[in-house]
């Protein structure tokens, strides 16, 4: 019987996406992250989704909208047809403006709710808009796990990518819950982190991932305005291995999954 | 892919509580459809299929902070047909951290947010203090009042995919098992009725006035209904009952094409079907029975028919049972995966309630009444809103 200690995942990166207050893209990220420059909380700006078409482009909310701002940058640093890869999609709430919206609705004496509401409310709306924006006829899933949605999505787009071989793209996401919902789930900001995962090395790639079930404690970051991130958006879980990835080390981070397992990742650099 | 063992099954709809009412209602081709009569949605002129006395089911007092509607379906179908206990057995035999636990829904405890809205305050808007939203609301809550049901500690979560959720966990366990990263799974879909798909599906114009008529020429759209169910899979063991049922393939795609109509000609449909037979090892041709998704709205039944007619041309029987059951949303993989199993282990193929007459513009065999045929393998399938598709293939061990 395989112990959870024994048995280990492989992946390579090819790219990354990401998005948040005061980060905004790896490129410019990747020096806050190291250390080698400040960071400081900005407003996160969402560019409009310009992949979708026109109607789809002003039926989307701002959840979905961060999903494809990551999503498509991990794309592009990979130089990767979209089409070829599986998609994992993982947020705790998903579309909270929306959800408010809806709730408020058939609160009301008129619960007319409409249709664009009913179909951004599902919890794959972002990994449909993904479909309609790349083109991917891949299998897409959409996964949520609470403050462990970043362990759960990496957990299934490494073992889709052991079992069947196929590269994936992992999105994950959040955006702010309006109030009164905001009091109950303090959200504070938007946020996005997408990795494109490949079975195999190749040109772009940036490390060499070995992911396994740990319940040793997970890592915390340095800087207390980063952690403050980390702890209160689910997706920002994923930081600390971007962290490693931005110092450029071989190196073993432990992410936050679901008490009492933690996922103990080993980073070796490709270059 | 590896098969993987059906170790134990269970489901509860409108059809009953537990396999034996479910069975029954199936063999007698008897729907659990009424008028909507449920609290704050009277004012639909539609059909569901809401399972009986949920009001009556009492959680654990220590877990008593996921009280709410989903949760209570959950409970109420985990204590059916020795499930807890195969699950508790399983935990033993394996360890708390081998057992993980991936539940399919769309809504979960959404009805809790809906009535706690309700009840803002009339000054500050706040929502009311027993509100709990990551024990409710939150997506996720049905698999960690789960997991906490059990104590377990493996790996968890929900796939929120709308109508193909629990049907896509079986291929997520079936990766997280052959890749060993556990040894059993506890997979399912807990769904339950809520206002927001009610009057969600309602805005859509998709709400059949009569109880659902899948694939009929004069079917009018969907029946919503509620449901809890669940399989624990393991690895297949050496001497397996020739009844005993596996897993034998899992296909998943995407429409990419519209975020709430199915391509026109179910290339996605198709796409998924073809994969899980490509993943099984098997042609169409050697499907005994397909389970369809049939949700009975006119371009989804037109879709999915033009994808199994182009897979499977007019020979595969088939049929939709949401007609008895109502469209059990993200609970219906699973459920439909359960009503398979059965369909294996008991020898006959479920005839579609309500459709005496199938439509004749969708060239497939639509079954409209029950068969004795013992299938070796069936096919079902799962799509759902945002063009996400799932097909299982199930076969039995001998």
């Amino acid at each position: 019987m395989a112990s959870p200690t024994t048995c280990k995942l492989n992946a390579w990166i090819d790219g990354i996406g990401l998005l948040g207050p005061g980060l905004d893209q790896w490129a410019s990220a990747r020096p806050l992250l190291a250390g080698a420059a400040d960071y400081a909380p900005q407003p996160v700006v969402v560019p409009p989704p310009m992949a979708l078409p026109p109607p789809e482009r002003r039926r989307v909310g701002l959840a979905a909208k961060v999903a494809l701002t990551v999503a498509q940058e991990a794309i592009a640093a990979a130089q990767v047809d979209a089409r070829t890869l599986a998609s994992v999609f993982s947020s705790s709430g998903a579309d909270g403006d929306n959800c408010d919206a809806i709730c408020r609705v058939l609160a009301s004496a008129d619960r007319h709710i409409s249709p664009t509401r009913f179909h951004n409310s599902v919890h794959n709306a972002a990994a449909g808009y993904w479909g309609i924006a790349s083109g991917a006829m891949t299998p897409a899933t959409a996964l949520c796990a609470y403050d462990g949605s970043f362990g759960a999505g990496l957990l299934e787009a490494l073992t889709q990518m052991a079992v069947d071989g196929v590269g994936t793209l992992l999105v994950t996401y959040e955006a702010p819950y309006p109030e009164p919902l905001h009091a109950k789930r303090p959200h504070p900001a938007a946020f996005g982190l997408a990795l494109v995962l490949m079975p195999q090395p190749g040109p772009r790639s940036l490390a060499a991932l070995q992911v396994q079930l740990t319940q040793a404690p997970c890592d915390r970051l340095a800087n207390a305005n980063l952690e403050a991130l980390r702890l209160q958006i689910p997706a920002a879980r994923g930081l600390p291995l971007l962290q490693v990835l931005a110092r450029g080390r071989a190196e073993r981070v432990v992410l936050e999954y679901l008490d009492p397992l933690n996922l103990a990742v080993d980073v070796l650099p490709c270059r | 892919m590896t098969p993987v063992r059906f170790s134990h099954f269970t489901a509860s709809s409108c059809l009953g509580c537990g396999l034996d009412a479910t069975l029954a209602a199936l063999r007698a081709q008897r729907g659990g459809l009424a008028p909507c009569g449920f609290e704050g949605a009277d004012d639909l002129a539609t059909y569901v299929g809401e399972v009986p006395a949920l009001d009556a089911v009492a959680l654990p007092t220590e877990l008593a902070e996921y009280e709410c509607r989903n949760n209570r379906l959950a409970l109420l179908g985990l204590q059916q047909d020795g499930f807890s206990g195969a699950v508790a057995a399983a935990s033993a035999r394996y360890g708390r951290g081998r057992v993980g636990v991936l539940l399919g829904t769309s809504t979960a405890g959404m009805l809790q947010a809906e009535l706690a809205y309700a009840r803002r305050d009339p000054d500050t808007g706040a929502l009311p203090d027993d509100f709990i939203y990551r024990t409710t609301h939150n997506t996720y809550s049905v698999a960690a009042f789960i997991r906490d049901y059990f104590h377990l500690e493996g790996p968890a979560m929900v796939v929120s995919t709308a109508c193909s959720s629990s049907a896509k966990v079986f291929a997520s366990a079936a990766r997280l098992l052959a890749a060993g990263v556990i040894d059993a799974a506890l997979v399912g879909g807990v769904d339950s009725l809520c206002l927001t798909t009610l009057y969600g599906f309602n805005s859509l114009e998709l709400l059949s006035p009569a109880p659902c008529r899948p694939f009929a020429a004069d079917r009018q759209g969907l029946s919503i209904g509620e449901a809890a169910a669940f399989v624990l899979l393991e690895r297949p063991v050496d001497s397996l009952d020739a009844a005993a049922v596996l897993l034998l393939g899992t296909g998943e795609s995407s429409d990419a094409y519209h975020m709430s109509s199915p391509h026109p000609d179910g290339l996605g449909a198709q796409l998924a079907m073809s994969a899980a037979l490509r993943s099984a090892g098997l042609q169409a041709a050697d499907i005994d029975y397909i389970n369809l998704h049939g949700t009975a709205t006119p371009s989804n039944d037109a879709a999915e028919g033009k994808a199994v007619a182009a897979l499977f041309g007019n020979r595969t029987p088939a049929s939709s049972v949401k007609g008895a059951t109502g469209h059990t949303l993200g609970a219906a993989g699973a459920l439909e995966a359960v009503i398979s199993a059965l369909a294996l282990q008991y020898a006959f193929l479920p005839g579609g309630v309500n459709t005496p007459n199938p439509d004749p513009n969708i060239p497939i065999h639509y079954l409209t009444a029950n068969r004795t045929l013992a299938p070796r393998r069936v096919m079902t399938n799962s799509f759902g809103f945002g063009g996400t598709n799932c097909s299982l293939v199930l076969g039995r061990a001998g």
